[in-house]
């Protein structure tokens, strides 16, 4: 019961968190990132 | 009449598993084939460039993947913190909040594309031929399949480190002479980016392929290391060196699909650790943190006292 308290309400914060973080504009800059071939990522620069 | 009992029974026993396995392994492949769906871009080695990037699946599978429809949350994660924007990003830990909170590790287990190619290559057999000398055999024989690397109980806590250094700090404070950040778990270690991003587009654009100098190279020997261990070894990179898995170990407690245990149904058998390939014995509730959800104890446990479904019982006392 006391984890299924923790649970839900971890869940209903990172929802909060997730919206906030839309709002904020991390979820555009993820884009941004994401549209170009990253070169770190596969090991070329 | 007893043995052909006993065989029989055996061999269902088998057969239930190889099912459950390749249930399991079905799920990995849809989820693989979901999330690195975008076929046009192998065919002209370009990206995805829609508007799913901005959403993160919950397994390790690089955004500079040809095929990735959407974003890695290690990678955003970086690239958000590695940014002068933003030094807290609320969308990837309310991410992790979330699917922690639902799935906890079963993530690793049934959706993370790189568990899914270490599963395979732990199923390829090793042939020893009949010609190998007994003393060189004998060693290889040892060497056959086995559950971790020595070391086992200091080295699951390296994915710890690899989190808080690689993943947060050093993007955080490590800039390159540009100002720019780096993500330096992307550019120093993570193999999936070397798999499913850099050796198809470096395969597939001669203008990556003719940069690709250095890192690639240690990228390159990484990511033969680890799949080569991972022939012997069960999953060596998501034991030690995986952040993700690090970040979900988190929710090993309360998750929703997570390790139960009915103890009045428990004969103590031992089964289930002996059964586990991660290490976890459900029996006395130890490395609960590192159970990714396969099933396998279940299946092995002769009392149906385990369970990883939302509404089992679970009397665990930790």
């Amino acid at each position: 019961m006391k984890h299924s308290i923790i649970r839900r309400t971890l869940i209903v914060c990172g929802i909060g968190l997730m919206v906030l973080g839309i709002y904020r504009g991390e979820a555009a800059m993820i884009w941004q990132k994401a549209v170009y071939v990253c070169l770190e990522c596969i090991g070329i620069g | 009449m007893q043995e052909k009992k006993e065989f029989r029974e055996k061999n269902i026993k088998n057969k239930e598993k190889r099912t459950g396995l390749r249930l399991r392994g079905w799920i990995q492949a849809l989820f693989f084939a979901f999330s690195n769906g975008y076929l046009a871009g192998y065919l002209n080695a370009k990206i995805y460039r829609g508007q799913l990037k901005q959403i993160c699946v919950p397994g390790l599978n690089c955004y500079s993947c040809p095929g990735a429809l959407a974003s890695c949350p290690i990678g955003a994660l970086q690239s958000l913190l590695d940014s002068k924007k933003f030094h807290f990003s609320c969308y990837i830990f309310g991410f992790f909040l979330v699917v922690g909170g639902i799935l906890g590790r079963a993530v690793c287990g049934f959706l993370c594309p790189f568990g899914w190619i270490q599963d395979l290559c732990y199923r390829i057999p090793i042939w020893i031929p009949k010609r190998v000398p007994d003393t060189l055999r004998w060693k290889l024989e040892r060497m056959n399949k086995r559950k971790h690397l020595p070391g086992h109980k200091v080295l699951i806590w390296l994915k710890y480190v690899i989190l808080a250094v690689f993943v947060i700090l050093l993007p955080m404070t490590v800039m390159t002479e540009f100002g720019a950040g780096v993500p330096w778990f992307c550019k120093l270690i993570c193999p999936s980016g070397t798999l499913f991003g850099g050796i198809p587009l470096v395969l597939l654009d001669e203008a990556l392929a003719a940069n690709a100098g250095g890192y690639f190279l240690w990228k390159v020997t990484l990511l033969a290391l680890l799949l080569s261990t991972s022939v012997f070894v069960y999953r060596p990179f998501c034991k030690y060196l995986c952040p993700l898995g690090a970040v979900y170990s988190g929710f090993y407690k309360i998750s929703l699909f997570r390790l139960k245990l009915d103890e009045s149904l428990c004969i103590h058998c031992g089964k289930c650790s002996k059964t586990c390939l991660m290490g976890v014995d459900p029996e006395h509730g130890k490395n609960r943190q590192e159970c990714i959800a396969c099933g396998d104890c279940q299946k092995s446990c002769p009392t149906k006292a385990i369970s990883f479904w939302p509404k089992g019982k679970d009397t665990f006392s930790s």
